[in-house]
């Protein structure tokens, strides 16, 4: 059951994600949805091509170790006040509405592992990285495409330099690397804002917040779903560095990269997202 | 047959291209000796970027085979397609600078990942080859910074950068002042003659062509109309040639 409803996001993803080759076909009807059918197999192919590249590119010498410590750098302060500012957010949210539910069944002494135990388990990791999907998604998607089409990724290629790995692989790698920390800072954030807007209403240290609530999650909570978000980084760097070198048709096509490198990247991550919980059940009970 | 290839730097031979059913390139054959200056002349859109594009391996013609130095490059795998490639330079229609560059970076990218030079000698021969384009005094600035024709010059220093043997010019001076065009033009000519550059430059510029260069080819409809000298351009009978010419000058 669950995996039908996840195979059927998934194709709704990608349907939803490529309207616009199969707009370029036209038809209508039968037609259409011919059409929409073939262009998510014609990406899902290129896709898969371009994965294989870049795969290939990653483990040939030499490691561009420079550029990658520039991209980590750039997605790191591109995101880190928001992925901070969101992981906050979620605090004082979580803090506000899990006091009035526990009060009503009168468990308000669980309130700090709750707080800390949604914001690890999950709401940390799916929020940092929807939020990176939509802040870095679209930085790769469209400085990769405005290369394509200004044919600046060709002069690269001319000049010897394999841009799978001088430009991709160092980012998508720069991603993996980026999310769990960035997950950590909002998880910090989360519990900082969790225990602030708690303590307004009842008043509670910051020791005793923490006591109590890593009292109530273990380290086999923590680590998996945080690790988890490598795989979330996997997906936006390959996705929109996909979605920005393939770019096409001068700047129209560039905020179409930008744009669809954030709805696809976003959207697979929310499928990966069911796998991976339902795989670190599996493993971590 | 074979012996007389290898001595050629470029060798085409029934080179075709079509994009979306439209045959772009039909059957392009074409010779160029070492040394040579070679201009590539025809209408806007008549596939002399694509010409160029096929010749350095950025996009896979749909049949026919070119040589550059004896090697046949259409079926060449990425390793050995970079290895030729450390020979050749291009130009690109619209100066290809990496926007996130300086200047001297854009310059000093080939020659920090294809040469030994120690960062001195990058930053001397950067120097030197932004000098010989008259961008001397622009090395820090961004390519948002300058107007189309320095960019297009900055281009050319870096297609030159590693001196190579080979070198694919995409309208050199298109956009140039007619004193800065020449400049350029000779700076072509120079290089052949000091170093036995070859190269192959697209352009609608024919006082470039009948200064600077010792060979005319005319394209038109995918095949090659004219090939030979400015003069034959010129004396032909052809009434697109004629047409051709009078309009341009
Ligand atoms: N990637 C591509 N996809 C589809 N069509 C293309 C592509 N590249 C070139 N063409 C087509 O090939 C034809 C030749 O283009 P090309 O850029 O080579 O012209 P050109 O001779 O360089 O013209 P100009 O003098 O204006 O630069 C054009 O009709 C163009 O539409
Ligand atoms: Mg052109």
């Amino acid at each position: 059951m669950r995996l039908a409803l996840s195979l059927f996001i998934t194709l709704a993803a990608t349907v939803s994600a490529v309207p616009v080759e199969a707009e370029r076909r036209g038809g209508a009807g039968l037609l259409a949805v011919q059409s929409l059918v073939l262009s998510v197999f014609e990406w899902f192919g290129q896709f898969g091509i371009f994965c294989q590249r870049v795969l290939k590119g990653t483990f040939s010498a030499p490691f561009e170790g420079r550029e990658f410590l520039r991209q980590l750098d750039n997605i790191g302060s591109q995101s880190l006040p928001l992925v901070a500012v969101a992981g906050a957010a979620i605090g004082v949210v979580l803090g506000l509405q899990t006091r009035e539910s526990l009060t009503r069944f009168g468990a308000t002494s669980m309130l700090p592992s709750v707080i800390i135990y949604s914001l690890m388990k999950e709401m940390g990791p799916i929020v940092t990285g929807l939020i990176v999907s939509g802040r870095v998604g679209a930085g790769i998607g469209a400085e990769l495409g405005s290369m394509k089409v200004t044919e600046q990724i060709d002069a690269m290629a001319v000049s010897g330099v394999n841009p799978y790995k001088y430009l991709a692989s160092t980012r998508i790698l720069a991603c993996l690397v980026a999310l769990p920390l960035l997950t950590l800072v909002a998880d910090a954030a989360g519990v900082l804002m969790g225990w602030l807007s708690s303590t307004l209403v009842k008043p509670i240290s910051l020791g005793l917040f923490l006591n109590m609530g890593l009292n109530g999650v273990s380290f086999g909570d923590f680590l998996p779903a945080t690790l988890k978000t490598s795989i979330f980084g996997l997906i936006i760097g390959a996705v929109s560095s996909y979605q920005g070198m393939s770019s096409r048709g001068g700047t129209e096509g560039v905020g179409r990269s930008a744009t669809s490198a954030v709805v696809i990247s976003s959207l697979f991550l929310i499928v990966a997202d069911v796998f991976l919980v339902r795989l670190i059940l599996l493993f971590f009970k | 047959m074979e012996n007389t290839d290898n001595t050629l730097p470029i060798a085409i031979a029934h080179l075709s291209k079509s994009f979306g059913g439209r045959k772009v390139l039909d059957g392009i054959d074409l010779t160029i000796p070492r040394g040579q200056t070679l201009s590539l002349l025809g209408r806007s859109g008549t596939g002399k970027s694509v010409l160029l594009r096929l010749l350095i391996g950025l996009d896979k013609p749909d049949s026919g085979s070119i040589r550059i130095d004896g090697e046949e490059i259409t079926s060449l795998g990425m390793d050995r397609l970079n290895r030729i490639r450390q020979k050749l330079g291009f130009l690109f229609q619209q100066a290809a600078l990496y926007d996130s560059l300086t200047l001297g970076e854009n310059v000093e990218f080939p020659l920090k990942r294809q040469t030994t030079l120690s960062p001195a000698e990058r930053t001397e021969k950067v120097r030197a080859l932004l000098a010989s384009v008259g961008l001397e005094r622009d090395v820090d600035k961004l390519p948002s910074e300058i107007s189309g024709g320095m960019k297009k010059r900055a281009g050319l220093a870096r297609a030159l950068a590693l001196d190579p043997a080979i070198v694919f010019f995409d309208e050199p001076t298109a956009g140039l002042d007619p004193i800065t065009a020449a400049e350029i033009g000779q700076l072509i000519t120079d290089l052949s003659k000091q170093r036995g550059m070859t190269s192959v430059v697209a352009t609608h510029d024919m006082h470039s062509v009948r200064c600077f260069s010792d060979r005319a080819v005319l394209l038109d409809k995918g095949r090659v109309l004219i090939d030979g000298s400015f003069d034959d351009l010129k004396n032909s009978s052809d009434p697109f040639v004629s047409e051709f010419l009078t309009a341009a000058v």
